[in-house]
């Protein structure tokens, strides 16, 4: 590991943004687009393994919490979760390995930065279904521990930018190298009635259309600008269950709030009407002039334009 | 075979302190105490349901968030540890508890014939939600009754209040009719507070009550509101202006669990009988009974 005072730039080797729903782990015989999203998750899997990662730091939208930001740091949680919708489709029994270490220290730093944190580390907490399916998916050896931080039903911008900073204070105080996961479905409007899998679809032409533009940005590794438009998201394509759409949120605010970026989408498809995707975002520094988030603040015309210092690596 | 019938409902609030604060046996965390307003009225509740013949104990509850339909449990038995994912640190109860399969899919047949989407869960891992748990402790500690739980249907945020005004209603109208036909005598329980905005921050000691209060004093007025018309017997135009009550006050009503339960006894005309009100965690709470019963209708608060 690396000595903590040589940088103040967290390690992260690249994102992963994926879907919570249970469908690609139980059953992705039932559609083809289960089956897709279920080969992207094993490419992500596949390129862990080969990477140098020595965390696997999750934010799950299917964990609320309200007293202040829940950090996992029970170092082994054993379990099996059963999905309140999708019972039918099958247990979910987990046996995880936590960084302890890494769940007390970011807890720390959270209330350093004017949060309120803790950890929990309690036999039998109901781990959510979104980061089961994302460290069983990921990680289902338990090659490299784990970190889960929840989603506070109220945090807004403010709170949950600042929670992504302190991921990255702890990245650097620990040395370690991490692969950030956020868990997270696009639109998230699910059909009301059971339906056959097999004629699975995005519930509206909206949600699909909204859809597909976020993940033009993905693509284009455009993280920092997703970030700015989770007001937008939040109004165009979610379900008002909570008073934000937060993931862009942390995820920019961990791994750098920039768009240097280079995406790539593995999937998309429908998850009983919502949308599921399989993206990653590597740290790159060849990607920055060319999007909106880099463009100067022009005050003064001084010919071309220039980026911001905040945006490049 | 005689009608069935609800023999009485209960507006029963689960914040699991409550459970903490009573130090049972099944509860592997530890307090001096607290909330006693709403735990003496609990025990007062469950006292005259002692003297009530009852069979079943059928709860809706907002912890089992369902977004395709309403579900109902579907096995007989259930035996595992509630963790709450909220308060982990106040409530982690060994439970184990019966379920009336046969009422449940009755209701669920004539939920789904009139044309509500319904669902069986009979997978034998499910986990049961801590609202049941802790509203079924309380007004029932022995667990000698059978249960059946109800799903909460998230009608609100995927359509509006207006919506889970209709959908709730007519699930306790299915409900009702599945109770008369059954037999049985059942009782009722909604299970969730009123006003529900909490503080995101928890005292060093959950239990030390002089930090606890209503969130703000909005919440209270428009509590005292409900209560007000509950104690004048004006059910139907609680669940009226159950809309603007729930956005205003970010209500657990949201859920639809007391739209069902008043709906299923036919909007009741009658008083409710107040046990205690207190906030939680800044939340609104309010225990109450409604029992059709003239002879046994108490005035309690």
């Amino acid at each position: 590991m690396a000595d903590a005072s040589e940088s103040d730039e967290p390690e992260i080797l690249f994102g992963i943004y994926c879907p919570p729903h249970p469908q690609p782990l139980l059953a992705p015989e039932l559609n083809d687009g289960y089956a897709k999203l279920r080969a992207a998750f094993d490419e992500c899997r596949k390129r862990i393994e080969e990477s140098d990662a020595d965390l696997i730091l999750i934010y799950s939208t299917t964990w609320p919490s309200i007293v202040g930001h829940q950090i996992q740091a029970l170092e082994n949680p054993v379990w099996t979760h059963v999905d309140d919708d999708f019972h039918y489709l099958g247990s979910m029994p987990y046996d995880f390995r936590m960084d302890v270490d890494f769940a007390n220290g970011y807890a720390a730093a959270a209330v350093k930065r004017g949060l309120h944190s803790r950890t929990v580390a309690y036999d039998g907490f109901p781990i959510d279904t979104g980061s089961v399916v994302a460290l069983q998916l990921l990680n289902p050896d338990n090659r490299i521990p784990a970190c889960i931080v929840s989603s506070n039903m109220y945090a807004n911008r403010a709170e949950t930018i600042v929670l992504g900073k302190a991921a990255r204070d702890t990245l650097v105080a620990q040395g370690k190298k991490a692969v950030v996961v956020v868990v997270a479905s696009l639109s998230n409007r699910m059909f009301t009635e059971h339906i056959d899998e097999a004629d699975d679809r995005i519930h509206s032409q909206k949600d699909d259309d909204w859809n597909r533009k976020i993940l033009e940005f993905f693509g284009d590794g455009r993280l920092e600008d997703i970030s700015q438009l989770s007001r937008d998201i939040h109004g165009q394509m979610r379900v008002n269950k909570v008073v934000a759409y937060k993931p862009a949120w942390w995820m920019a605010a961990t791994m750098g709030q920039h768009n240097n970026y280079s995406g790539e989408v593995l999937a998309y498809e429908a998850l009983h009407g919502a949308g599921g995707a399989v993206i990653t975002l590597t740290p790159t520094a060849g990607s920055f002039g060319d999007k909106e988030f880099d463009e100067d603040d022009v005050e003064y015309y001084r010919g071309d334009r220039d980026v911001l210092d905040k945006g490049m690596l | 075979m005689a009608k069935g019938e609800i023999v009485a409902g209960c507006l029963a609030p689960h914040p699991p302190h409550l459970v903490y604060a009573d130090n049972p046996e099944q509860n592997e965390a530890y307090s001096e105490g607290g909330w006693e307003t709403l735990r003496w009225g609990y025990q007062r509740l469950a006292r005259k349901l002692k003297d009530i013949e009852y069979d079943v104990i059928v709860i809706f509850t907002p912890h089992w968030q369902t977004y395709i339909g309403t579900h109902f449990l579907g096995l007989p038995r259930f035996k595992s540890k509630s963790v709450d994912p909220i308060f982990p640190n106040l409530f982690r109860y060994n439970y184990d508890l019966t379920v009336d399969v046969e009422l449940a899919e009755s209701m669920r047949d004539v939920a789904s014939d009139s044309g509500l989407i319904t669902k069986m869960m009979t997978n034998p891992d499910f986990r049961v939600d801590y609202g049941t748990i802790t509203s079924c402790h309380l007004l029932n500690p022995s667990w000698d009754k059978p249960i059946v739980t109800i799903s909460s249907c998230r009608n609100t945020h995927y359509y509006s209040p207006e919506v889970m005004v209709e959908q709730a209603s007519a699930l306790g109208h299915a409900c009702a009719k599945a109770i008369e036909e059954s037999g049985k005598r059942v009782v009722l329980v909604a299970s969730h507070s009123l006003s529900h905005r909490h503080f995101v921050t928890e005292a060093p000691l959950p239990e030390d009550m002089s930090l606890e209060h209503i969130y703000n004093h909005s919440q209270y007025v428009w509590d005292m509101k409900i209560v007000e018309m509950m104690r004048e017997g004006k059910s139907r135009e609680v669940i009226d202006i159950m809309p603007e009550f729930t956005e205003q006050t970010m209500a657990e009503t949201e859920g639809g669990g007391l739209i069902w339960m008043m709906a299923a006894m036919g909007f009741p005309e009658y008083s409710a009988e107040i046990y205690g009100y207190q906030s939680v965690i800044g939340t609104g709470n309010v225990i109450a009974c409604w029992d059709p019963n003239d002879e046994t209708r108490e005035y309690v608060l």
